[in-house]
């Protein structure tokens, strides 16, 4: 790994969301959507969260681009206080940090032209001189596998994989550093998807970008971040990078997902020996007491159900939140 | 294996559906043929539009018609027509002998009735019971699919239920009737990847229980590794390859196939320290108004050659019981 400085540094970021009471002698309740996750993005890199659908990621997501409310923790992008910049500032920062997201049929205003929904960040954020922006559009086309004269269509004149293509393209327009990309290949067609994360990988190598990588699926995320970060009911059980995350996966909940995937090769070693995680999380508004995973965990002791699990190291970068990995970082299911 | 040996329960042949369209006549299934043993479990893979669900549909005999017309074909079960079945015939099959789990578990259950009386409903309808006693299959069949607390939660709407426990509530409510035809139309798409796993293991394990023929639509290769005995790969409505999962994951020979497979970053213990390029196949399905006279996968493949867009590809043998339409791969006389 290189010297390099984080682009992006979260630290005890939390977003919790107040639930509507439900009567009047009801105590108030909270969504701990994210609820003390740090990390550090390095420039050039990907970073992916990867968990099951309310594990907070998309939260986090929104929470880095400042569309969800930050409750507490500080977050830097780039040396600037990103997590408390606000009106003018704030703006100014935004032009460094884009979103594209999941869906790419509401996530386009359909009554504008490609051209123009690709154009308005540079006319919002003033991205180059007015003049060359229209060039700047044709140019961003190109790069992302359309044709510049397509600047002209509507967005229902595309197929599912080059309305993606116009929300990367937007997402570049104000040439930002940071790209945060919530489950960009989910709603697409399997073999578009190979189009858009190669074209994903192209990209950053063009542009430098850092991508902020959300998403469920775990071939996927294998397949393009550098990093790797595990989240459970809002926070993070496990972080490693790609090596040692599928190697050696040390959180059970890791471990659990790894094995939960189906493989398409026959002869996979490891064909049929699954862990099944019984049931669903809990909810993020009663939260349990001890290990958030205690209640699905095959191994869960007495201590997990009361104590909360420090995010320990292991070496080489490699942390998870496990009361039952010793000192040697044998994890449980290496006992078995 | 001699299941190829016992007679077929379920049979579909040279099936034809046209839907017309503002852009003129769309051929949705062109001559789809299919054919189930008691017990076995058929993946069907493919992009959407190339009429994986509209299969789905026609067996059930749901094809809305107009503006679909089944054009030709016949689909038998146990040897009777279900083409020309009456309406009758056909709501005393559907939900008994076949039924039906649709992919999206949130739109598919009625919001204003407890998962009990939607259970219950099939049970009535097609084996007479009273209210009480279906309620009690209800909360069985509750239990079957492994709910914990079934007698409250059958008292439940589906409001109430996560979204891995509704899908349990819809395969409840296909299998209440223990249906001889079970179709899965990606009935796990919505869900994580761990609650996935549970769903398979339950089809899996009612399936030993009651011998009930699956059909799963997805575009998975995994779920097919998972799941399927075997394989019918489809593009712009037909079947353009079929045979064992073991023949079809280990020995694509159309480019379609291929292409499906690698085209997917599968799961690696040894990830490569850096990233490779995956394959593409470019491009996208053809419109079905628009097929032209040739193989409709002509202008996405890497090997086409001049006969494959003037003349149709006919499914030619390459092993035995693998099946292939492809002009370009050789059949298994001239090998």
């Amino acid at each position: 790994m290189s010297m390099s400085e984080p682009l992006l540094s979260v630290n005890g970021l939390k977003v919790h969301y107040p639930v509507p009471k439900t009567g009047w002698f009801q105590p108030a309740s909270v969504v701990h959507a994210v609820d003390g996750v740090s990390f550090s993005v390095k420039r050039g890199s990907t970073f992916g969260v990867v968990g099951e659908s309310g594990s907070g990621k998309t939260t986090v997501a929104l929470a880095v681009t400042r569309l969800a409310p930050v409750t507490g923790g500080s977050m830097t992008l780039d040396g600037e206080n990103l997590g408390g910049a606000e009106g003018e500032e704030l703006r100014t920062l935004r032009r460094k940090v884009q979103i594209m997201f999941q869906d790419p049929y509401s996530s386009l205003n359909p009554r504008k032209r490609v051209g123009a929904i690709v154009r308005e960040p540079m006319d919002l954020m003033n991205v180059g001189a007015p003049e060359e922006r229209e060039e700047a559009v044709a140019e961003l086309f190109e790069k992302v596998g359309l044709r510049a004269e397509q600047t002209a269509l509507f967005p229902h004149q595309f197929s599912g994989g080059q309305r993606q293509r116009v929300g990367i393209a937007r997402a570049l327009a104000s040439r930002p550093d940071l790209v945060i990309c919530d489950e960009p290949v989910s709603a697409l067609d399997v073999a578009i998807q190979a189009q858009i994360l190669n074209l994903l990988g192209r990209l950053q190598d063009d542009f430098g970008l850092t991508y902020l990588f959300i998403s469920h699926d775990l071939g996927v995320v294998q397949h393009i971040c550098d990093e790797i970060a595990v989240m459970y009911l809002g926070q993070f059980v496990e972080q490693a990078d790609r090596a040692q995350f599928f190697q050696r996966p040390l959180h059970p909940y890791t471990w659990a997902l790894i094995s939960a995937v189906p493989s398409a090769d026959l002869n996979h070693a490891d064909r049929g020996r699954r862990v099944n995680l019984e049931g669903d999380p809990p909810s993020p508004i009663d939260l349990p007491s001890g290990c958030r995973f205690a209640g699905r965990c095959p191994f869960a002791e007495e201590r997990c159900r009361s104590q909360v699990p420090e995010f320990r190291y292991f070496g080489n970068g490699h942390r998870a939140a496990c009361h039952l990995i010793d000192e040697n970082g044998v994890p449980p299911q290496e006992k078995l | 294996m001699n299941v190829a040996r016992t007679a077929p329960l379920l049979e579909v042949d040279n099936l034809q559906v046209e839907f017309s369209t503002r852009r003129g006549i769309a051929r949705v299934l062109d001559g789809i043929s299919l054919s189930l043993t008691a017990g076995e479990t058929l993946g069907i893979v493919g992009e959407s539009g190339c009429g994986k669900s509209m299969t789905a549909l026609s067996i059930m005999g749901l094809v809305p018609q107009p503006p679909g017309r089944i054009a030709g074909g016949e689909i038998r079960l146990g040897g009777e027509e279900l083409l020309g079945a009456t309406e009758l015939r056909m709501r005393q099959i559907r939900g008994n002998e076949i039924s039906m789990i649709f992919q999206e578990p949130m739109t598919s259950l009625n919001p204003v009735y407890t998962v009990g009386d939607q259970i219950a409903e099939t049970v009535v309808e097609h084996e007479g019971l009273s209210k009480r006693e279906a309620m009690n299959r209800a909360t069985e069949m509750l239990r079957a699919v492994k709910i914990p607390a079934a007698e409250q939660r059958v008292r439940e709407y589906p409001h109430q239920l996560s979204g891995g426990m509704r899908q349990r509530v819809m395969i409840a409510m296909a299998l209440a009737c223990r249906p001889q035809v079970l179709i899965a139309d990606e009935p796990t798409t919505a869900l994580d990847v761990t609650v996935q796993a549970q769903v398979f293991d339950l089809l899996k394990d009612l399936q030993e229980v009651s011998k009930t023929t699956i059909i799963l639509i997805t575009h998975d290769m995994g779920a097919i590794a998972e799941m399927a005995d075997h394989v019918a790969v489809m593009y712009a409505g037909r079947i353009i390859e079929t045979g064992s999962v073991e023949e079809i994951l280990k020995d694509p020979r159309h480019p379609y196939t291929k292409g499906l497979i690698s085209c997917v970053p599968h799961l690696v213990r040894e990830p490569p320290a850096d990233r490779p390029v995956l394959l593409e196949i470019p491009g996208v399905v053809p419109p079905l108004t628009d097929l032209g006279r040739g193989c409709a996968f002509e202008l996405r493949c890497a090997m086409r050659q001049a006969r494959c867009r003037t003349e149709k590809p006919k499914s030619r043998e390459t092993t035995p019981d693998h099946l292939c339409a492809c002009w370009v791969v050789e059949e298994k006389a001239s090998v």
